[in-house]
């Protein structure tokens, strides 16, 4: 593969609450027993590209603890491998990043000293399977500047960067977070780019103290680059907030959708642990549940993706709902279309249920606590 | 100069026989036991969570899916530049181009192999016991008592006895007599096959016992010539769970013994963790309408029938109406829609077809080989097949890809066995 790869994971994102108040939006747990940055990380991999950089800012902790070896993604090669690259304080700059563009900026060493002539941006939040042979392919083919790989999308578009593209599929309007949103294709914030090219963007921006990757490179550029849409025609979806992070959790009830991540090769990898099998003891009931390993089940489970270590008691009912890793949730209880932080302890006989529909409650530790 | 104080030698060369087709082409320590552990994971964590990062794993006998399961020893930690574990098989050499004719023979043939790591001591072990034991308590007891030997040993029932090596000590736990398999046991007290050596005399032992015997063995002649030499041995008393799961039997009640509801051998506590290879695989899944029950299951299954009381490994798929009761399914199973099985082993990646009856009928002795299937478990060996519809008795044996023109009248009857070699891996 003639392509690095830059993983874009530093984002603060205020609409996942509670979840997000000590865990980086990449570092969010998804289907069971992965995190959202597993899915960048894989399509890369499995596109042979064997040089990534992850940039990561805020709550990098939990990201960091997630990549803590190369090993469990086979980057650990003396070829390429795995970067993480935080915030650092130097002689000349002691500031965080300031954006997108800024961290690229901060790390500009990482692509002038490759010798890959593409680069890769990604984002650490996005939950799709692509093969990137197939974009630069398709990067070549138009003679494009940029090719973004963009997604039709029926609902919230107004959440997204909304494209314009024209018979040939070359973009000729970008707008982000649209109040009038025109057409159906999103910007799925995954480029394509020659790595000279995009030092060279970078620079500009730097010098003219712009920050931004979206604004100050692909929108103040849109007319003058050869900018060019690539349809991802697949699942694709961004936990950007709560009820779509609820959903794409749910998503990976249906088989197809395990099927294709999890056993159409090439699969999606994560750091494995060593969680002993998932028990299931007299008395439980499950019903269309993702179980995972280290988890004992004395109790009801419908509709809900558990994650590892979970502890469901006798008599209780779990539905509709995510319980994230080592929650324990007690004898007598009752939970239902809720998202059960980690390690949260759930005492006997309580109760946790919503109002109304498509209602969404987030039960973490803190909330045990304070009563 | 570099060294290592303790260094274990992990015996993995046994085949099993007694687990009949389930060892066919593999060695007995490749054995999966807990759905998605194999045999030998139990030593090999035991080492890493001992402190012991050295270890060399004599193989012999099938060895590819042995070699395949530890790799580099990454699950284990065992990936180290200096130490780590390392595969051992038998090799030529100027002198001799023999394989291991014996525990302690196989030893003997790596002595270099020891050496290099220049240890003070040297740890013996079999690949093929369930048990969590700390292997530096055991050091330190050998230690304290300036030991030549140390024997780790378990209290055993007296009509249990004549199947050990049984262990005679003084009131100060020093062995005084040690026999292989006697007749008349004179004490309960049982060798587990794990033995700490003081290094040099071991290889003492080893090179003498080696000029003397064809088939040098750690229970028949290192021992007793220790004994016999006056050297210093002592008995090391463990009392957790320890099993040796080499029969079917023995196999198939230590696997069910696990979905207790607090199992004496618990594998969900923090401490003391069991590594093993695991496969990048997504969550278990449980689908509607399906029932679940007092089981086990690894990562990737997905249940779309009924199980209970079932011990379950990893990627396995039991399809919609299927029931399976009493058994074993080892990780890549699946199982065809509508089949029911009872009281059945069945070995990794076989695949049961629809409608299957596993398990009817009565008990009867097993016509070839009455010594190995012995109870009334239905035993199916690795990468086999059963083709759709057919009826199977109790206490059979199975393996290879079996088509349906291999069951007359689409039944095999209680005690006997369909047994094809030709098995591509």
């Amino acid at each position: 593969m003639r392509a690095l790869g830059i993983i874009l994971a530093g984002g603060k994102n205020e609409r996942l609450r509670e979840l997000t108040y000590k865990r980086a939006v990449a570092a969010m747990p998804i289907a069971g027993s992965y995190r959202a940055i597993d899915f960048s990380l894989s399509n890369m991999m499995n596109s042979g590209i064997s040089k990534v950089a992850v940039v990561t800012q805020y709550n990098s902790r939990s990201l960091i603890e997630h990549l803590s070896s190369s090993k469990w993604w086979d980057f650990g090669r003396k070829h390429g491998g795995l970067y993480v690259f935080t915030p650092y304080i130097t002689r000349d700059s002691s500031l965080w990043y300031r954006g997108t563009a800024d961290a690229i900026h901060q790390n500009l060493s990482y692509l002038k000293d490759s010798h890959e002539p593409y680069a890769i941006v990604a984002q650490g939040d996005a939950v799709c399977k692509i093969d990137f042979n197939r974009v630069l392919e398709y990067h070549v083919e138009k003679r494009a500047d940029i090719t973004i790989v963009c997604a039709r999308m029926e609902q919230e578009l107004h959440r997204y960067g909304m494209v314009e593209v024209d018979e040939d599929n070359r973009i000729v309007e970008f707008e982000e977070k649209p109040v009038d949103p025109k057409g159906d294709i999103v910007s799925t914030g995954i480029y394509i780019i020659r790595r000279r090219l995009l030092i060279e963007l970078i620079e500009a921006c730097a010098k003219e103290e712009r920050y931004d990757f979206v604004s100050d490179v692909i929108i103040r550029y849109r007319k003058q680059k050869r900018i060019y849409a690539y349809l991802h025609d697949d699942y694709w979806s961004s936990i950007a907030s709560l009820p779509s992070y609820y959903q794409v959790n749910m998503d990976f009830l249906k088989r197809e959708n395990r099927d294709k991540f999890f056993r159409e090769y090439p699969t999606i990898m994560t750091k494995v642990e060593d969680e002993p099998p998932a028990k299931f003891n007299q008395g439980s009931r499950l019903s269309n549940s993702l179980c995972s390993s280290g988890c004992i089940i004395n109790g009801q489970v419908d509709d809900s993706v558990l994650f590892r270590k979970v502890f469901v008691g006798r008599n209780s009912v779990v539905r509709n709902s995510i319980i994230m890793d080592g929650a324990y949730i007690g004898e007598n209880c009752i939970v239902e279309n809720c998202i059960v932080d980690s390690k949260s302890r759930i005492s006997d006989g309580s109760v946790y249920i919503t109002s109304g529909q498509g209602d969404i409650r987030v039960v973490s530790q803190k909330e045990q606590y304070t009563g | 100069m570099k060294k290592k104080e303790i260094i274990a030698m992990l015996l993995a060369g046994g085949q099993g026989s007694r687990l009949g087709v389930l060892t066919t082409h593999l060695a007995k320590p490749a054995v999966s036991f807990a759905g998605k552990y194999k045999i030998i994971d139990f030593a090999l964590s035991n080492c890493i969570n001992s402190g012991i990062d050295t270890v060399g794993v004599v193989t012999q006998y099938q060895p590819l899916q042995l070699n395949r399961h530890i790799g580099i020893g990454i699950p284990w930690d065992l990936d180290k530049s200096y130490g780590g574990v390392a595969i051992l098989p038998p090799y030529v050499s100027k002198e001799s181009n023999t394989w291991y004719t014996g525990t302690a023979n196989a030893v003997y043939q790596n002595i270099p192999y020891v050496a290099y790591y220049n240890p003070e001591y040297v740890l013996i072990l079999s690949g093929d016991h369930i048990y969590k034991m700390d292997y530096e308590m055991m050091l330190n007891y050998h230690k304290k008592r300036n030991a030549d030997c140390t024997i780790a040993v378990i209290q055993v029932e007296p009509e249990e006895a004549s199947r050990f090596g049984i262990i005679n000590t003084d009131e100060e736990n020093r062995i005084v007599a040690f026999e292989e398999k006697p007749k008349e046991p004179k004490s309960r007290m049982a060798s587990m096959g794990i033995y700490i050596f003081k290094w040099k005399a071991l290889r003492e032992a080893l090179v003498l016992s080696e000029a003397n015997h064809d088939d040098s063995d750690f229970g028949k002649h290192i021992i007793p010539y220790l004994i016999e030499q006056k050297y210093r041995l002592f008995a090391y008393q463990y009392e957790g769970f320890w099993r040796d799961v080499g029969t079917l039997d023995a196999y198939w009640e230590t696997n069910l013994e696990l979905v207790g509801l607090v199992p004496d051998f618990n594998l969900y506590e923090a401490y003391w963790k069991i590594y093993t290879k695991n496969e990048i695989l997504p969550p278990q899944y449980i689908a509607p309408g399906s029932y679940i029950e007092k089981c086990i299951l690894g990562e990737g299954t997905e249940i779309y029938g009924s199980i209970y009381n079932c011990v379950i490994g990893s990627g396995v798929i039991v399809e919609a109406g299927a029931v399976v009761r009493d058994s074993i399914l080892m990780s890549g199973v699946t199982v065809g829609e509508g089949t029911r099985i009872d009281k059945s082993i069945i070995g990794e990646n076989t695949c049961i077809g629809k409608g299957v009856r596993m398990g009817e009928g009565e008990f009867r002795t097993n016509g070839e080989y009455p010594q190995i299937y012995v109870s009334d478990i239905t035993v199916v060996g690795e990468n086999s097949s059963v083709p759709d519809g057919v009826s199977i008795g109790k206490n059979c044996a199975l393996y290879g890809q079996l088509v349906p023109e291999d069951f007359p009248e689409g039944r095999l009857e209680s005690g006997s066995n369909r047994i094809k070699e030709e098995v591509e891996q």
